[in-house]
C-alpha cells in the first residue's frame, strides 16, 4: 500500500492540511481537559474500572455507541459501498443484528454478576485461577488485535489526510496515537473514557447526519435516483446493487462471506471492550437501556453509510476515489469535499470537519480497547492468580495503570511494524477470535447447569488457538497480494475468516471438556449465580 | 430460593422468551446472508425504480432488530422485572 503515489500536489485533501491539523487539536485539547477532570474525580476501583457506576442508560448507550463505531465502520463501510456497492452494506447489517444477541442473552446478565471484567463472570462458579488466567489471555488477545487494526488505520488514515509520507512520519503519528490513548486511560480511567465515547459518538452521528441530509438534497430526497445514479457512475450498472461484486466470484469467496457474517453477529457479545461498558451503569435496566439506545444510535449510523456509500460511489468517480486510497478508506472525506464545492472553503471546511471526527473516532476507539485489556490485565490477572486476592485496591488500580502504559507501548511497536498491513483482516479476526473463545463460556457459564472449569478452559483455549491459529494459515497472513507477507506462501486454509469452523469448535469444546471432566460442578454456586444474574440480587 | 416455585416461573418465562426469540432472528439473518451468496437473480429483482429486493431484505434485516429491541425492552419491563424485583426484595429483606 503506497499512498506517497497518489499524493499529488493538486491532490484536494493535501491542500486544507492546516485547517485539519486545526480541528485535530481542538479534539485532542478537548478530550485531554475532559480526561484531567474525570482523572480529579476518580478515586477507586470502582471509579478507574467502571466510572463509579454513576453512568445512566442513555448516556452509557452513547458511549457503547462510539466504542462500537470504530474508524471501519465509518470509512471502512463508506468506501466498500463506494467501491462494492451492495456488498459493503452487508458489513452494516452483521454489526448490527449482532447486538441482539448481547441485548437477549448477555448484557444484563453480565451486570448483574460480575464487577469490573468479563472474567469475573467466568470466574463466578468455576475455579478461580485457571478460568481468569484464560479469560485475561483471550481479553488481551482480542484487544491487541482490534487494537493493533485501528493503530495501522490510524498511521494510514492520518498520514493519507496529513500528507505525512514518509515512515518515520507515519511511525511518528502511530506513536502519538498511542501516546494520547495512554494519557486518556492512565489519566481518565473508565470516566474519562466513557465521555470521551460520548463526545465522539455525537461527533461522528452529527457528522454522519450532515453529509447524508447534504447527500439527499442532492438528489432532491429521490433515493431511487441516487442509487441510479450511483450504478451508472460505478459503470457496473445494476450489478452494483446487487450482491456478489465483492463476494460472489467463487463458491471459497461464497463461503467466506458466510464465515464472515457468523464472526460479525456472534462477535460483538463477545468483545471485552463492549463488555466492561455495562459496569459503567449501576443496575442491569440501566444495562439494557444503553443497549436499547446503542440500538437505535447504531442502527441510524449504518443506514446513514448507505446514503454515504452511494452517494460517493454517485458523486465521485471511481478513479478518484481509488487513487486517494485503494481500499476506499477516504471515501468519507472526499464526498464532504466534493458536497461543499471542490474548490470552495465550504468544501475545506467540511472536508477538514469529516475528517477530525474520523481521528476522534480512532482515538476514541483505541482508548477503549486499551482500558479494556488493562483492566482485564490488573483484575483477572495480577489481582487474582498473581496476588491471589490479597492485593489492595489501590494496588490494582496501580498494576491497571502499569498495564495500560505497557499495553499502550507493545501496540505503539506493533502498529508502527504493521502500519502497512491489510487493516481488516485484522477486524475481521478479532470479531472471529471472540465469537470463538469469549462467547461459548458466557453463554454456557450463565445457561448452563453442568458447564465445569475443564469446559470453561477447553472452550476458552479451544477456540482461541483454532481461529488464530487458522488465521496464521490464511491468505490474510501469506500467499496473496493482499496479505501481510506477500512473499511467502504458507497457507493452506483458504478462507479469509476463520469463524465457519472455530466458532463451533469453541462451542463443541466446551461441551467436550464438560463431559469428560471428573469435577462435578458447583451445584450451589450455579444456584447462586443464576438468582444474581436474573434478579440483581446481591449485585455490585 | 433457586429452586422456588417463584424463581422457576421467572427464569421459564425470561428463557422461553429469550431463546426462541434468538433462534429466530439468527436463523432469519443467516437466511438473508444464504440469500444474498446464492440467489442474486431473486436479489436483483426490482421492486421500486431502482430499489431491488436486496435492498429491501437488507432493511428489512434493520427494522427487524429495532422492533425485536423494542418487544423485548417492553417484555421485560412488563413480565421479568416485577417478578425480579419481588424476589430481590424478599432476598435482601428476608435474608
Amino acid at each position: 500500500m503506497n499512498f506517497a503515489v497518489s499524493l499529488a500536489a493538486e491532490d484536494p485533501i493535501s491542500e486544507h492540511q492546516g485547517l485539519i491539523i486545526s480541528l485535530f487539536s481542538v479534539f485532542v485539547v478537548a478530550t485531554l481537559v475532559i480526561t484531567v477532570w474525570a482523572g480529579r474525580q476518580t478515586k477507586d476501583a470502582a471509579d478507574f474500572y467502571a466510572g463509579g457506576r454513576q453512568f445512566t442508560g442513555f448516556q452509557n448507550g452513547l458511549a457503547v455507541s462510539g466504542d462500537y463505531m470504530s474508524a471501519a465502520s465509518f470509512l471502512g463501510i463508506a468506501g466498500a459501498i463506494a467501491l462494492f456497492g451492495y456488498d459493503g452494506f452487508l458489513y452494516s447489517i452483521g454489526f448490527l443484528v449482532a447486538w441482539l444477541v448481547a441485548l437477549l442473552l448477555v448484557a444484563e446478565p453480565l451486570r448483574n454478576s460480575g464487577r469490573y471484567t468479563m472474567g469475573d463472570v467466568l470466574a463466578y462458579r468455576m475455579r478461580q485461577r485457571p478460568v481468569r488466567t484464560a479469560a485475561g489471555t483471550s481479553t488481551i488477545v482480542v484487544s491487541i488485535f482490534y487494537l493493533l487494526a485501528q493503530m495501522a488505520g490510524a498511521g494510514v488514515l492520518v498520514s493519507l489526510l496529513l500528507g505525512i509520507t514518509s515512515d518515520a512520519g507515519k511511525i511518528g503519528i502511530v506513536a502519538l496515537v498511542g501516546v494520547l490513548m495512554i494519557v486518556y486511560v492512565t489519566i481518565g480511567g473508565m470516566k474519562g473514557t466513557t465521555w470521551v465515547q460520548m463526545v465522539k459518538a455525537v461527533l461522528l452521528m452529527s457528522g454522519a447526519l450532515l453529509l447524508t441530509f447534504l447527500v439527499l438534497l442532492e438528489f432532491d430526497f429521490n433515493v431511487s435516483d441516487l442509487l441510479g445514479t450511483a450504478a451508472d457512475q460505478s459503470g457496473k450498472g445494476t450489478a452494483f446493487l446487487e450482491p456478489g461484486l465483492r463476494y460472489g466470484a467463487t463458491e471459497t469467496s461464497k463461503l467466506d462471506f458466510l464465515s464472515l457474517g457468523i464472526a460479525l453477529i456472534l462477535g460483538t457479545a463477545g468483545l471485552p471492550h463492549i463488555l466492561i461498558r455495562f459496569y459503567t451503569v449501576p443496575t442491569a435496566k440501566a444495562a439494557r437501556k444503553s443497549v436499547i439506545w446503542a440500538i437505535g444510535l447504531i442502527g441510524s449510523f449504518y443506514l446513514m453509510t448507505l446514503a454515504l456509500g452511494f452517494g460517493a460511489a454517485a458523486i465521485i468517480s471511481q478513479e478518484e476515489i481509488t487513487e486517494s486510497n485503494a481500499a476506499g478508506n477516504t471515501a468519507a472525506p472526499l464526498l464532504a469535499l466534493h458536497l461543499g464545492g471542490v474548490d470552495s472553503n465550504w468544501g475545506a471546511i467540511l472536508l477538514a470537519t469529516i475528517s477530525a471526527v474520523a481521528f476522534a473516532t480512532i482515538l476514541a476507539v483505541v482508548a477503549g480497547l486499551t482500558l479494556a485489556s488493562s483492566s482485564s490485565f490488573a483484575h483477572d490477572i495480577y489481582a487474582n492468580v498473581i496476588k491471589k486476592g490479597q492485593a489492595s485496591e489501590k494496588q490494582e488500580v496501580s498494576a491497571a495503570r502499569w498495564a495500560t502504559v505497557a499495553i499502550g507501548a507493545v501496540s505503539i511497536g506493533l502498529g508502527a511494524l504493521a502500519r502497512d498491513l491489510n487493516v481488516a483482516g485484522l477486524v475481521a479476526l478479532a470479531f472471529a477470535v471472540a465469537a470463538s473463545a469469549n462467547l461459548p463460556t458466557i453463554l454456557y457459564s450463565l445457561f448452563w447447569k453442568r458447564f465445569t472449569t475443564q469446559g470453561a478452559l477447553w472452550s476458552i483455549y479451544g477456540g482461541l488457538v483454532t481461529s488464530v491459529g487458522l488465521v496464521l494459515f490464511s491468505p490474510v497472513v501469506s500467499g496473496k497480494a493482499t496479505s501481510m507477507f506477500p512473499d511467502v506462501d504458507f497457507h493452506w486454509f483458504p478462507l479469509e475468516n476463520p469463524g465457519l469452523i472455530s466458532i463451533p469448535v469453541g462451542f463443541l469444546m466446551g461441551i467436550i471438556g464438560t463431559y469428560l471432566s471428573k469435577e462435578e460442578p458447583d451445584a450451589g454456586k450455579y444456584a447462586e449465580l443464576e438468582v444474581r444474574s436474573l434478579t440483581g440480587t446481591g449485585a455490585h | 430460593m433457586q429452586e422456588s416455585a417463584e424463581f422457576g416461573e421467572l427464569r421459564r418465562s425470561y428463557r422461553s422468551f429469550a431463546f426462541p426469540l434468538t433462534i429466530a432472528f439468527v436463523a432469519w439473518y443467516l437466511l438473508y446472508v444464504l440469500l444474498s451468496n446464492y440467489a442474486g437473480d431473486f436479489m436483483g429483482t426490482e421492486v421500486v425504480g431502482n430499489i431491488n429486493v436486496a435492498l429491501v431484505l437488507g432493511l428489512a434485516q434493520f427494522l427487524t432488530t429495532f422492533l425485536i429491541a423494542w418487544w423485548y425492552a417492553r417484555i421485560a419491563a412488563a413480565k421479568f422485572d416485577p417478578k425480579a424485583d419481588a424476589i430481590k426484595s424478599k432476598m435482601e429483606g428476608g435474608a
